[in-house]
C-alpha cells in the first residue's frame, strides 16, 4: 500500500536526482569548457578542421539566416510603421528597425537559428559517434576528443556566428527597406539616412560582441549534451533535444545579462 | 615500460566499478601474460567489457589498481595515458570506424597521430595491416560500404597499424555469420603468432573462447568465478563454470539492466 508519505517520499527523491543530474551536467559542461581552453593552447591547433566546420557551420547556415533576417526585417518594418503612424513618426521606421536589429534582433535570432541547426547538428554527430564508441575508439588510439572533435566545432562557431549576424543585420535592414518603401511610400534614401543618422558604431559592436559569446555557448553545450550521451540512438534524440532546449535557453539568458553588463559599463 | 618480473603484462588488482551506484565489478583481480591469449568468459551484463576499458584506462576503478606494461594507469591523466595506449590497442565490438573516413584513412588515423611519417610510409603500413587481416586493397572504400565481419576486420587492422604488444578484443565475433566468427578466430591466432603479441579476448561465445584462449577467467556477480588454463576451465566442476558451459545459468535480467548503464 502506497502512503501520502510514500508519493512525497519519492516525489523529493525523483526532484533530488534531477538536481544531483543538474549539476552533474554543469559540472560536466565547466570541464569540458576548461579542456577545450587548454586544447586550443597546445601545438597541432587543427587548422583543417576548424576550416571545414566553418564551412558546415557558417557557409552552410547562411542561407537560414538570410530568410530569417529578410521576413524579420519585413515584419519588424510592418509593425513599427503602424506603431509609429500613431504618433505620427512613420518616417522614421528605418531608425528603429535599424536600432532593434543592430543591438538584439540581429544577434540574437541569428543565434537562435544557428543554435537549433548547428547545435542539434553537432550534437546528433558526436552523439552518435559517442553512442557507437568511435570516441572511446580516438581515446583508445592515445588521441584527444577534445582536441579532435570539440574545439574545432567550438572555434569555428564562435567565429561564424558573428559573421553570420552582420549578414542577418543587412539582409534584415534591406527587408525592411523594401517593405517601407512598398507599403509605407519611406523613400529608401531616406530610410537609410535615418539609419545612419540613429545606429551608432557602439550599437553595432555591443550586438556582435555578444554573437561570440552565443557563437561558443551552442557548440560547448551541443558537444557536452553529445559526449554525455547514453543509451544508443534514442539517446542520441533526446541528447539532441535537451541540446537545442539547453542552447536556445542559454543564449536568451546569456543575451539579458551581457546586454545589463553592457549597460553598466 | 616493460613487463614485471613474473611476465605479468596487465594486472587487475581488487577493482570495483559501480555505474550510476549500480555495482559492476566487485573486487576483480587478475594477471595477464606476455605472449598469451587470455579470455574472459562471462555472461551479458557480467561486466566482462568493463573489465577490458580498464585495461586501457577508458573507465577508471572505484577501487583497486591497474598496472599496464609496469606502468600504474590508475591515477594517470588522459595525456599521460599516450604511450600506454599506442603499445595496447583495443578492438571494439561494433568495430567503432569513423564512418566519415575511407578504410585508408581510418587504418592511417594512428598513424598519422603518433608517427611523423611519410604519405608513402604510411599507405605501406596501411596496406600491411589490411593485408593481414585479410582485406588487402580495400583502402578507399567507406565503412557504410563495408559488411559487418569486414568492418571488424578493419577495425583489428586499425589496432594492429602501431604494431601493438597487447591486443583487446571486445566481443570479436558477436554478431558474426559462422563462417566470420571462424575468421576472426584464426585472425586472433594468427596476430598472435605472427606479432608476438599478447591478447586480451572478452566473449560469451564458448567456440572462440577454446579455439584461441591460453587461459580462461569467469567473470561472475563482478567477481573471477574461476580462472586457469583453458583445458582446466573446460572441464571444470566449479558449479558456476558448469553453469556457464552448459548453459544451464540463469540469465540475471536485473545485471542486463545494470549493465545497460556502462554501455555507451
Amino acid at each position: 500500500m502506497t502512503t501520502p508519505t510514500d508519493v512525497a517520499e519519492r516525489e523529493v527523491v525523483w526532484l533530488g536526482d534531477r538536481v544531483l543530474d543538474a549539476i552533474d551536467r554543469l559540472g560536466q559542461f565547466t570541464l569540458l569548457a576548461g579542456q577545450t581552453a587548454r586544447a586550443a593552447l597546445r601545438p597541432r591547433f587543427p587548422w583543417l578542421e576548424v576550416l571545414s566546420q566553418l564551412e558546415a557551420i557558417g557557409a552552410r547556415s547562411s542561407t537560414i539566416v538570410l530568410l530569417t533576417a529578410l521576413f524579420t526585417g519585413m515584419v519588424l518594418a510592418l509593425q513599427t510603421g503602424i506603431a509609429l503612424a500613431r504618433f505620427g513618426a512613420k518616417p522614421y521606421v528605418g531608425a528603429v528597425v535599424g536600432l532593434s536589429l543592430a543591438r538584439e534582433l540581429g544577434p540574437v535570432l541569428t543565434a537562435l537559428m544557428v543554435g537549433g541547426r548547428v547545435g542539434a547538428g553537432i550534437t546528433a554527430e558526436i552523439g552518435a559517434m559517442q553512442v557507437t564508441e568511435q570516441v572511446d575508439a580516438i581515446r583508445s588510439m592515445g588521441a584527444d576528443p577534445v582536441q579532435k572533435l570539440v574545439l574545432p566545432r567550438v572555434f569555428a562557431a564562435t567565429f561564424a556566428l558573428p559573421l553570420l549576424t552582420v549578414l542577418a543585420d543587412v539582409l534584415a535592414v534591406l527587408g525592411g527597406l523594401v517593405l517601407s518603401w512598398l507599403q509605407f511610400g519611406i523613400d529608401p534614401n531616406f530610410y537609410l539616412q535615418t539609419i545612419s543618422n540613429t545606429v551608432k558604431f557602439e550599437d553595432l559592436f555591443s550586438g556582435l560582441l555578444k554573437t561570440f559569446v552565443f557563437g561558443w555557448l551552442i557548440a560547448m553545450v551541443a558537444c557536452s549534451t553529445a559526449l554525455q550521451t547514453t543509451g544508443g540512438t534514442v539517446g542520441v534524440g533526446r541528447a539532441t533535444t535537451r541540446t537545442v532546449v539547453a542552447a536556445s535557453i542559454g543564449v536568451l539568458v546569456t543575451d539579458f545579462f551581457l546586454t545589463q553588463l553592457m549597460v553598466i559599463l | 615500460m616493460s613487463e614485471n618480473a613474473d611476465g605479468v603484462v596487465i594486472e587487475l588488482s581488487g577493482i570495483h566499478k559501480a555505474f550510476q551506484r549500480q555495482p559492476v565489478l566487485r573486487g576483480v583481480d587478475l594477471a595477464i601474460r606476455a605472449g598469451e591469449t587470455f579470455t574472459i568468459l562471462g555472461g551479458s551484463g557480467s561486466g566482462k567489457s568493463v573489465c577490458l576499458k580498464h585495461m586501457i584506462g577508458l573507465l577508471r576503478p572505484d577501487r583497486g589498481r591497474v598496472t599496464v606494461l609496469g606502468t600504474d594507469i590508475t591515477d594517470l591523466q588522459e595525456h599521460d595515458l599516450v604511450p600506454i595506449r599506442t603499445a595496447v590497442s583495443m578492438i571494439f565490438q561494433s568495430a567503432a570506424l569513423f564512418d566519415s573516413l575511407s578504410v585508408y584513412e581510418n587504418v592511417a588515423y594512428p598513424l598519422r597521430e603518433h608517427m611523423r611519417w611519410s604519405e608513402e610510409q604510411i599507405a605501406e603500413r596501411v596496406a600491411e595491416s589490411l593485408a593481414a587481416v585479410g582485406l588487402p586493397g580495400a583502402e578507399q572504400k567507406m565503412p557504410s560500404e563495408l559488411s559487418g565481419g569486414m568492418r571488424k576486420r578493419v577495425g583489428v587492422a586499425r589496432g594492429i597499424a602501431l604494431e601493438p604488444r597487447v591486443i583487446l578484443y571486445d566481443e570479436p565475433t558477436t554478431g558474426l555469420d559462422p563462417a566470420n566468427q571462424r575468421r576472426i578466430g584464426e585472425l586472433i591466432l594468427a596476430l598472435q603468432e605472427n606479432l608476438h603479441v599478447t591478447s586480451v579476448v572478452v566473449t560469451h561465445e564458448l567456440e572462440l573462447c577454446f579455439a584461441v584462449s591460453d587461459r580462461v577467467a569467469l567473470l561472475k556477480d563482478g567477481r573471477i568465478a574461476e580462472q586457469g588454463p583453458a583445458e582446466a576451465i573446460h572441464d571444470s566442476q566449479n558449479p558456476d563454470v558448469r553453469a556457464f558451459l552448459d548453459g544451464t545459468r540463469d540469465t540475471p535480467d536485473e545485471l542486463e539492466g545494470a549493465y545497460a548503464h556502462a554501455r555507451p
